[in-house]
């Protein structure tokens, strides 16, 4: 495509999302889908992140909440387990934080070089509710 | 069909926007977003009867503004309908951020532009400023000249349009008041052959096609975005206008009626000539004819096609004259006028050694009269007589004076 000339596209302001016919892709994960390289699921368009979400799965319950609320469907999440954040689309944007129900959080945000190793180590305790 | 069907007779009579709403029914458009504006409101408010009527199969999406209605249209065309509008003058005014959408988006829209002036100061009356602002916008452009025309050019516009080598949007114009409410004899088609005559639309990347998912109105920054205007200009470039031409063939043949992408009146042994567009054109035939009476071989060009650009016709239709008024019906504001300008850069590098003058007319409605195009025929002649031009190259006629000129 990179190469192709003035005359070698479809006409029109246009993209096709996928390779070919698109039959049952509501039931088809994302990674089983014959995404277009055109299509930004090919393409790593997190690089103006400055926080990201770490997920540390002790703590979560598997409610989905953060998988419902993102907004650019970064939450991995399989047979309605939580897996993890997807890092090439999570723009960082912490409202899978600001959902999560647990005590402590199962998501919580770190600057973008922060080492997630580290940042699990540092994870809050339970905080204890004032009578 | 969940329609009824009209019984038309062969010659009705009807004003150019009436005419132009019976072509709207009778090719069936899916949808129809608009927002009324005089003098083109009797369009739209046409369709919307004969909807409420049951004579066509469609939805007329009623919307906040004109910018708001070609919004509609992109959505609709996008989806996959056969969808028009119309509109003039302030509301094309605000429609022309959309109209860009449209085009680069490859829809094939059809506008029905009812011709107006432009404010300030606010005016209804007919001139042609709102299709001069329309002719950068990638849009196919097509003046009528009489309501017969406007019934005429609408299929034509649907059939070019529709074309999946073409896919753009086009204009149909008229003359505001002009045209659009004066009723003449319109020659009509059946139902049938109407609706044949452009075919079933043929839907390409329609979103509702849930099998192939496309993402219309895409934005590309420095790495696509010249490839994708390269490719506009070429099609409008190439591929229109052999289109056109096949569309006015098959027409003729249907109906006997003939379009030319330049119109020529007594051009074949003309010595003068008046280029122009709309009701002028019309105008300006019959003065030509009583030119003739007085020794002057008069001849008229009207613009058919505006865009795509006809440049090769009118270098063809001009060859053979001495002396050329391209005559616009829009302010230039600041510069000789788009008809003048494009006519002198059509006949540049050819052998032409015609004299070209321009002339500003009949601004916010003001009348062309033929005491006004007899005046104008004998400059032209001697000027051919002169083999220069002996007038300023432009000036305007029937403003109140002293005589304005420039350049």
């Amino acid at each position: 495509m990179e190469n192709n000339g003035w005359s070698e596209f479809e006409i029109g302001a246009m993209l096709r999302s996928f390779e070919g016919p698109a039959t049952n892709i509501a039931t088809t994960h994302t990674e089983d889908r014959n995404y277009s390289a055109s299509n930004s699921f090919t393409a790593s368009v997190a690089d103006w992140r400055i926080e990201k979400p770490v997920f540390n799965k002790d703590y979560c319950i598997d409610c989905q909440f953060c998988w419902i609320y993102c907004p650019d469907m970064s939450i991995i999440s399989r047979d309605k387990k939580m897996i993890g954040v997807d890092m090439d689309h999570c723009k960082g944007c912490g409202i899978c934080v600001e959902v999560c129900p647990t005590n402590p959080k199962s998501l919580l945000m770190f600057q973008e070089q922060h080492d997630d190793e580290v940042a699990l180590a540092e994870w809050p305790e339970k905080e204890t509710k004032e009578k | 069909m969940a329609f009824d069907k009209m019984e038309l007779r062969d010659i009705e009579v009807w004003d150019g926007n009436f005419a132009a709403a019976q072509a709207m029914r009778q090719v069936q458009i899916d949808v129809v977003a608009a927002y009324p504006i005089t003098p083109s409101t009797p369009i739209v408010e046409g369709y919307a009867k004969f909807l409420a009527d049951g004579y066509v199969e469609g939805e007329f999406v009623m919307v906040e503004s004109e910018h708001a209605a070609m919004s509609g249209c992109i959505g609709a065309a996008a989806a996959g309908g056969r969808v028009a509008t119309a509109t003039s003058s302030q509301g094309f005014a605000l429609m022309v951020e959309t109209l860009y959408q449209s085009s680069g988006m490859r829809l094939p829209i059809v506008l029905n532009v009812v011709n107006r002036a432009l404010a300030a100061p606010l005016n209804v009356n007919g001139d042609h400023s709102d299709m001069y602002l329309g002719r950068d916008s990638g849009w196919i452009q097509l003046d009528a000249y009489s309501p017969q025309e406007a019934y005429d050019l609408n299929f034509i516009a649907f059939k070019v349009s529709e074309d999946h080598d073409v896919r753009l949007p086009c204009m149909v114009h008229q003359d505001g008041f002009m045209t659009s409410h004066t009723a003449q004899g319109v020659k009509t088609f059946t139902d049938e052959v109407a609706y044949d005559f452009v075919g079933e639309y043929k839907p390409m990347n329609d979103m509702l096609d849930l099998d192939h998912p496309v993402t219309h109105g895409v934005q590309t920054e420095e790495d696509w975005h010249f490839e994708h205007k390269a490719r506009q200009h070429n099609d409008l470039m190439t591929k229109v206008m052999p289109k056109i031409q096949e569309v006015f063939d098959a027409f003729e043949e249907l109906s006997g009626r003939k379009y030319n992408i330049v119109e020529q009146y007594d051009m074949d042994d003309a010595d003068v000539a008046v280029v122009c567009m709309g009701t002028s054109v019309e105008t300006a035939r019959e003065v030509a004819k009583e030119m003739r009476a007085e020794g002057i071989k008069a001849g008229v060009v009207g613009i058919r096609v505006l865009r795509p650009y006809p440049f090769a016709q009118i270098i063809e239709a001009l060859k053979d004259i001495k002396s050329i008024a391209a005559l616009d019906r829009s302010s230039p504001n600041g510069a000789p006028g788009m008809l003048f300008n494009e006519l002198a850069g059509a006949l540049y590098n050819t052998d032409s050694k015609a004299t070209l003058s321009g002339y500003v007319y009949g601004l916010g409605g003001r009348d062309l009269t033929k005491a006004h195009l007899t005046d104008l025929y004998k400059e032209l002649q001697a000027n051919a007589d002169a083999g220069k031009v002996l007038t300023p190259l432009q000036q305007f006629i029937g403003v109140r004076g002293p005589k304005l000129t420039f350049l």
